[in-house]
């Protein structure tokens, strides 16, 4: 399959080079990417789901090592590692439930020897209890049989190939591709799903904030102006890229009333705003927050004046990692010349003296990181949360045996 | 020489009785003007009664008992005296006081003969106590005891008007003296008539109208003889004028405005009051000053009118205001610039160094509170050495609504700094404090020297005691970080490098004034490593920084720190990650209004600069702004950054809290305005 791993690298190219803007786009390219992965993924007769699991980890490491801050990658990469395990699980529970209970232990350590070593049964069960099923008092109650049964069918999917092997191989990556189409689809009508709220959060002459320009923002404003909500807009520009200018004249277009600000003048308004909207960069498993440069002093003046700060994103920025230092490990301190322009300031250095280390560094993060704390709401496609329920809705989309990609592998 | 001491002998026994019936002794009583003279020190006692007799130094001091209002109008003027210590101000006053006794002597030799003898003493004696001895000594002239007497209770404000009649010609020698006797004696017995009808029509309120038209027309026949009374005084006057002038520079248009213009006298009463009702009425006045006058409100449509019409510019309202703040002035800017230049020769009113200064805060050359006060107060000082006192008109009055129209000028140009407000206020007080007898030249050269020491103090050495100070603060392999341009933060900066030591500088700039790159220019310059940042990278950088040194424009008396936009945000991060934050003030700059958002009083600058992004020329969405109706771009100047973000203040009285800035305001800002 050359053709894959030319798009693949073609691919890593464009994330090294930071050719592609926005966690959405990255995340649907990243999506359609591993879709194509497992279409073109040629399936032996035993353990599918484990080739397809290697493959997608496989490519997906390639990708987050090309470029280990744009999270989202990342995250679409566990994420279509959770939907093939997913997938595998209900084939193999509907297949063993057409067969009927015919659970053996010999299976079972059949089954455990090969790759999953820190995957305990109680983890699996775990994980199928909270993705398969809603946790209703049903299932709580019958929690335990349950879950003691459930490992033993997805474990046995390699020796159901008694009776129709291509076909349930065939349904196994159908069915891959097919939640990866809804996959895509999400992250696609993320923004409509999360509009769909700004109603019930806005109320008639609010006044809001944010900084920069984020698609989900506008989007969400778009959609309380639909509603013949009228409020007023404040947007800080977002030094350096100045985004806040395009988001300024997009809002104007539909009628918003909006006025633009400096960076530096947050604080000065921030007292006069009922509401902080900003978008993010990734939502990280603690509650915290990566979002473009300068929305951390937007958090600390909201904080002070009790504005609440809600930070609209759609379900793929939520990022299973737990934050350490990420102000500096999750950062990228993009070129300089947005700041100085080149030369400016070659006329008064000294070279000479300098000993090695130039007496002028000039710092151009991309992003900040908003502790928890800070935040007041997640407003994402699944209805808002707060920052303390966010490891929550992390164990509904990913496994825990995906969280890291690369120590797998290597292992 | 005794037959001009005669006739002062037969009136002194009257003063000297009720004054000197303790130590009774006669003769040094004769001159009367030493019990009016009591707080200039026994010298000038001794001085004149050496003279004379060495009799009685103590009797001399007590004497102030007995006429109140000399004594306190003397003792009150005193202590002004004795404030203003400026160098090369005391000899022009002794040289005038010199002067002034031959003057006065050749113009009244009959009655005032004693003032050769008291040209020896002069150096003591200053103008203003000369001419407070007058109306006593010619009170006492006019033989009518019983004037005398009812003088201090009954009619203090006549007596006031004596006063100042006399004090506002203190230069113009005694020839004046010899006018107000002639005035002011009818004035007096008019006066105590007329406050006798009005008692008694107060005392029978149910009279009716016979009775009040009866006062009307006493009233009428009463001015009239005022009137008649006045030009007489006038004619006296003149008659005496050309001897008058003689005696210093300003006597003939005082001369001539006492007879034009009364009211101003009675505006006037108050420099010449009784001392202790001026203290009272001046702390009262303090007080009143000291509450921070209402500022312009530009939603206010009556004012807004008004102003315009004063406007010496023409402005354009801004299209796209900003709902938020029509408080503020919105004007279209640019258009102000060009209309200025084209009108330079026209604008004939406006001293020419007041109008560059205008210009250039206009567009924008010379910015930050310093620079802009600085500037601001070498050109008034300009405009008061250029200043000469038109005819008709008063020195002082006429050089404060001078200065006045000066200020509003440079505030249409752009709205004050409250710098630069306290300088003014400054400099209004110390017209108001001027003596009245010295001459223009003197008052010009005082007021000069006025404006140079608060230069010199209040913001040149005022910045060393501060560079002095937050040099301790900076040790070895420190980081700081500073925000904006600031020239004190920067000589901060720069002498502790000079010191040799070892740091790092985080230079934080923000849009759209990007100050940040003048000094980043000048710190690498100098060789001081630096890392350069904007303000959104704040929360980045604040990892590494040990120390926040900011600048302000002004702090407020609730601690509240006015100063550059973004200020508020770098202080609030700053104590988010409990690095402490240093605000450099002189305390001139410090203000007793209080503010507590940075909404209701702020400077709004011009909205394109933000459409315009420097170094991306093709990043113009917003290019079309002023079309879009909803938009509006908003460029605030200052932000208000709560006390509590504020580790320390440091101003050249030393290193406080914000919380002491009160204080400052209250201990120091007295003699910062009066000196």
């Amino acid at each position: 399959m050359p053709d894959i791993q030319a798009l693949v690298n073609d691919f890593i190219l464009k994330l090294k080079r930071r050719k592609i803007e926005g966690s959405q786009a990255t995340a649907r390219q990243t999506a359609e990417l591993l879709r194509a992965v497992v279409s073109h993924q040629r399936l032996p007769y035993t353990n599918q789901a484990l080739a397809l699991l290697d493959a997608v980890r496989d490519i997906g490491e390639q990708l987050i090592a090309a470029n280990p801050v744009e999270l989202a990658v990342g995250n679409i990469v566990r994420r279509v590692l959770h939907i093939i395990r997913e997938e595998d699980l209900t084939s193999v529970a509907s297949a063993v439930d057409g067969l009927g209970l015919s659970t053996n232990s010999d299976d079972d350590d059949n089954f455990e020897h090969d790759d999953h070593p820190i995957l305990s049964a109680a983890a699996v069960a775990a994980a199928a209890r909270s993705t398969l099923r809603a946790p209703s008092l049903q299932t709580l109650l019958e929690g335990l049989p349950e879950s003691a049964l459930a490992p033993r069918p997805s474990s046995s999917g390699g020796d159901s190939e008694g009776k129709s092997k291509s076909a349930e191989r065939k349904k196994l990556k159908h069915d891959v591709i097919e939640a990866i189409n809804e996959l895509i689809q999400d992250i696609e009508t993320c923004h409509e799903q999360i509009s769909e709220q700004a109603v019930g959060l806005i109320h008639q002459n609010e006044v809001i904030l944010t900084l920069g320009r984020s698609k989900t923002v506008k989007e969400f404003l778009f959609a309380a102006n639909e509603k013949k909500r009228s409020f007023r807009v404040f947007i800080a520009e977002g030094a350096p890229r100045y985004q806040g200018h395009v988001l300024a004249k997009e809002l104007v277009a539909k009628g918003l009333q909006t006025t633009v600000i400096t960076d530096s003048a947050v604080f000065a308004m921030i007292s006069r705003v009922n509401m902080v909207i900003v978008g993010a960069h990734a939502i990280m498993a603690n509650g915290g927050v990566i979002a473009p440069v300068g929305i951390n002093m937007v958090a600390l003046a909201a904080q002070r004046h009790a504005v609440p700060f809600v930070v609209v994103a759609g379900a793929h920025k939520l990022c299973p990692l737990y934050p350490h230092n990420p102000e500096v490990l999750l950062n990228d301190l993009q070129c300089p010349s947005d700041l100085l322009d080149f030369g400016e300031f070659s006329d008064c250095m000294d070279f000479s003296t300098s000993g090695g280390s130039p007496l002028l560094h000039v710092v151009n993060p991309a992003f900040d990181f908003i502790p928890s704390k800070l935040v007041s709401l997640f407003v994402t496609d699944t209805g808002g949360h707060s920052p303390s329920y966010m490891y929550r809705l992390i164990a509904d989309y990913y496994s825990s045996d995906d969280f890291v990609v690369e120590r797998r592998i290597k292992s | 020489m005794d037959s001009r001491r005669l006739p002062r002998t037969v009136i002194d026994p009257k003063v000297r009785q009720v004054g000197f019936f303790t130590s009774g002794d006669p003769p040094p009583a004769r001159f009367q003007f030493i019990p009016t003279d009591p707080g200039s020190s026994a010298a000038t006692a001794t001085g004149i009664s050496s003279v004379v007799s060495e009799i009685s130094l103590p009797s001399n001091s007590l004497s102030p008992v007995m006429i109140p209002p000399f004594l306190h109008s003397s003792v009150g003027r005193l202590p002004s005296h004795a404030r203003i210590a400026v160098p090369g101000y005391m000899s022009p006053r002794r040289r005038e006081g010199l002067q002034m006794p031959i003057g006065s002597y050749n113009s009244s030799e009959n009655f005032l003969g004693m003032s050769p003898m008291l040209s020896p003493s002069s150096s003591q004696l200053n103008g203003s106590d000369l001419s407070e001895v007058a109306p006593s000594a010619l009170l006492a002239r006019s033989g009518s005891g019983k004037v005398a007497s009812s003088f201090p209770g009954s009619t203090g404000e006549m007596m006031m008007v004596m006063a100042v009649k006399t004090a506002g010609n203190a230069s113009a020698g005694i020839s004046l003296r010899n006018v107000s006797v002639v005035k002011t004696l009818p004035v007096v017995t008019e006066k105590d008539e007329e406050t006798r009808t009005l008692s008694k029509n107060e005392g029978a309120k149910t009279g009716g109208k016979k009775k009040q038209t009866t006062t009307r027309a006493e009233r009428r026949a009463l001015q009239e003889a005022q009137r008649a009374a006045k030009e007489a005084g006038m004619e006296n006057g003149k008659g005496n004028k050309p001897k008058a002038s003689a005696g210093g520079g300003a006597p003939s248009i005082s001369n001539k405005e006492k007879g034009v213009k009364p009211p101003q006298k009675v505006e006037n009463l108050d420099t010449g009051t009784t001392s202790e009702k001026r203290i009272v009425r001046n702390t009262e006045k303090d007080r009143k000053k000291d509450i921070p006058q209402p500022q312009m409100q530009f939603d206010d449509k009556n004012r807004v009118e008004k102003a315009k019409k004063r406007a010496v510019v023409n402005k354009l309202e801004a299209k796209n205001r900003v709902e938020l703040f029509r408080h503020l002035p919105q004007y279209e800017h640019g258009s102000q610039l060009p209309y200025l230049q084209e009108n330079f020769f026209h604008l004939d009113h406006i001293h020419p160094s007041v109008y560059k200064v205008g210009l250039q805060s206009l567009s924008w050359t010379i910015f930050g509170g310093n620079a802009r006060c600085q500037e601001m107060l070498l050109a008034f000082r300009e405009a008061i050495v250029d200043y000469s006192t038109p005819p008709e008109k008063a020195f002082a009055r006429d050089l404060t609504s001078k200065i006045g129209s000066y200020v509003s000028f440079l505030i249409e140009c752009r709205p004050l700094s409250v710098s630069m407000g306290n300088a003014i206020r400054f400099l209004k007080n110390r017209i108001a404090k001027l003596q009245h007898d010295i001459s223009e030249s003197e008052a010009k050269a005082q007021l000069i020297s006025d404006i140079d020491r608060f230069i010199d103090e209040k913001i040149v050495i005022a910045g060393k005691a501060i560079v002095q100070h937050a040099v301790t603060k900076i040790k070895d392999g420190d980081v700081l970080l500073i925000y904006g341009y600031s020239s004190v933060v920067e000589m901060i900066l720069l002498h502790a490098y000079e010191q040799g030591k070892q740091f790092r500088v985080v230079v934080v700039d923000s849009r759209p004034m990007l100050e940040g790159k003048i000094l980043l220019r000048t710190l690498v310059t100098k060789g001081i490593r630096c890392t350069y940042t904007h303000i959104n990278a704040i929360s980045y950088i604040m990892h590494e920084v040990r120390c926040v040194f900011l600048g302000a424009s002004s702090v407020l008396s609730n601690g509240t720190v006015y100063s550059r936009i973004g200020t508020a945000s770098i202080a609030m991060v700053a104590h988010a990650f409990r690095v402490p934050v240093l605000i450099c003030c002189e305390a001139y700059k410090f203000h007793e209004r209080v503010q507590l958002d940075s909404i209701c009083s702020n400077e709004l600058g011009d909205p394109d600069v933000i459409a315009k992004v420097s170094g991306k020329e093709d990043f113009n969405h917003l290019a079309d702004w002023a079309d879009h109706k909803n938009l509006q771009l908003l460029n605030l100047l200052y932000d208000a950054t709560p006390s509590d973000y504020v580790s320390m203040i440091v101003t050249e009285h030393g290193m406080v809290p914000p919380t002491s800035v009160p204080v400052i305001i209250r201990e120091y800002g007295k003699d910062q305005f009066l000196f």
